[in-house]
């Protein structure tokens, strides 16, 4: 399986992805954001970090850069496309997945673990996944996801909710919303659900001796999916 | 031409700065206020020497990338 991973001005967290995609067997390339064509890929992923320096709002200016008229025509046409963290705000940006990320609620830089459960099976991202509770990573400052009304029931119409805030058995309330996302949204999907975009970071979930597994049941379901 | 645009936050979209702002300012006594809600401002300096089509020009950067309008609005405030 071939994946392509987009560094941008400002991208950090694109070579843990780079790691996490090749452990679990992907022939992963970098490819820089001035670039005009992707290579072939099975799946793309645009990584976290501060894409160039969140300026205007985060992701707006990497919505526009040279790659994602190439991203945005491989998403249109079916092609698998994962935006973590600043990832997901460029994809609200460029209008693949509806909504939009806002500051946190509290004004916080959010850096810590936390639960999510997985809202949707049927896709290419989940399929198969035995759990349904997953503790990942989370660090950024805007991630409270907003939409319009008519934004979130189309949403829940289309079953385009990927994963929600949760505690460890899966109650989801407001208790365990770090952000103030509505209905406590941690990641979306389009309406094809081939285009996922998620504030928390699986690539951190790797490695036992550093945090935690839950990442690579993740990376290892993902790949298996895409054979 | 220089044109002067606003983009805020639209009404029912939480502006927690704005909020920590109406804060602090209370806490400085002025106690008068109801709301603070924060935005942005730019000023484009263009070629264009018609207003009209400079006022469409930047109408059209602002839906396209100075406002997301899925929660801000834009306004142009100034055309000279």
């Amino acid at each position: 399986m071939k994946s392509s991973v987009i560094t941008f001005p400002g991208s950090n967290c694109d070579r843990d992805m780079d790691v996490a995609l090749k452990k679990f067997g992907f022939r992963n390339k970098m490819v820089w954001h001035q670039e005009d064509e992707l290579p072939k890929s099975d799946l793309v992923v645009l990584p976290g970090g501060f894409s160039y320096g969140d300026y205007l709002r985060c992701g707006s200016m990497a919505s526009k850069s040279k790659i994602m008229k190439s991203v945005i025509n491989f998403a249109n046409s079916g092609g698998m496309v994962m935006g973590i963290c600043n990832g997901f705000q460029i994809l609200v940006e460029t209008g693949l997945v509806p909504g939009a990320l806002l500051r946190n609620k509290y004004l916080e830089f959010i850096c810590k673990n936390v639960f999510v459960k997985i809202n949707n099976k049927d896709n290419a991202y989940f399929k198969n996944i035995d759990n349904t509770v997953l503790k990942l990573h989370i660090a950024h400052n805007e991630g409270n996801y907003f939409c319009t009304n008519d934004q979130l029931k189309e949403i829940e119409d289309n079953a385009q909710v990927a994963i929600n805030y949760c505690d460890p058995s899966g109650k989801i309330g407001q208790l365990y919303n770090p952000n103030g996302s509505i209905k406590n949204i941690a990641g979306i999907f389009n309406k094809a659900k081939n285009v996922l975009g998620m504030m928390p970071h699986p690539e951190r979930m790797i490695d036992t001796s550093l945090s935690g597994e839950d990442g690579s049941l993740f990376f290892k379901n993902l790949i298996n999916n895409l054979k | 031409m220089k044109i002067s645009v606003i983009v805020t936050l639209k009404k029912d979209v939480l502006d927690p700065q704005g909020k920590v702002i109406h804060q602090a300012l209370d806490g400085m006594g002025f106690n008068e206020v109801n709301e603070v809600r924060q935005g942005k401002y730019f000023e484009i300096d263009t070629q264009e020497t018609n207003p009209k089509k400079a006022k469409d020009k930047v109408e059209e950067m602002c839906k396209k990338l100075l406002a997301n309008l899925v929660i801000e609005n834009y306004r142009i405030i100034d055309v000279q």
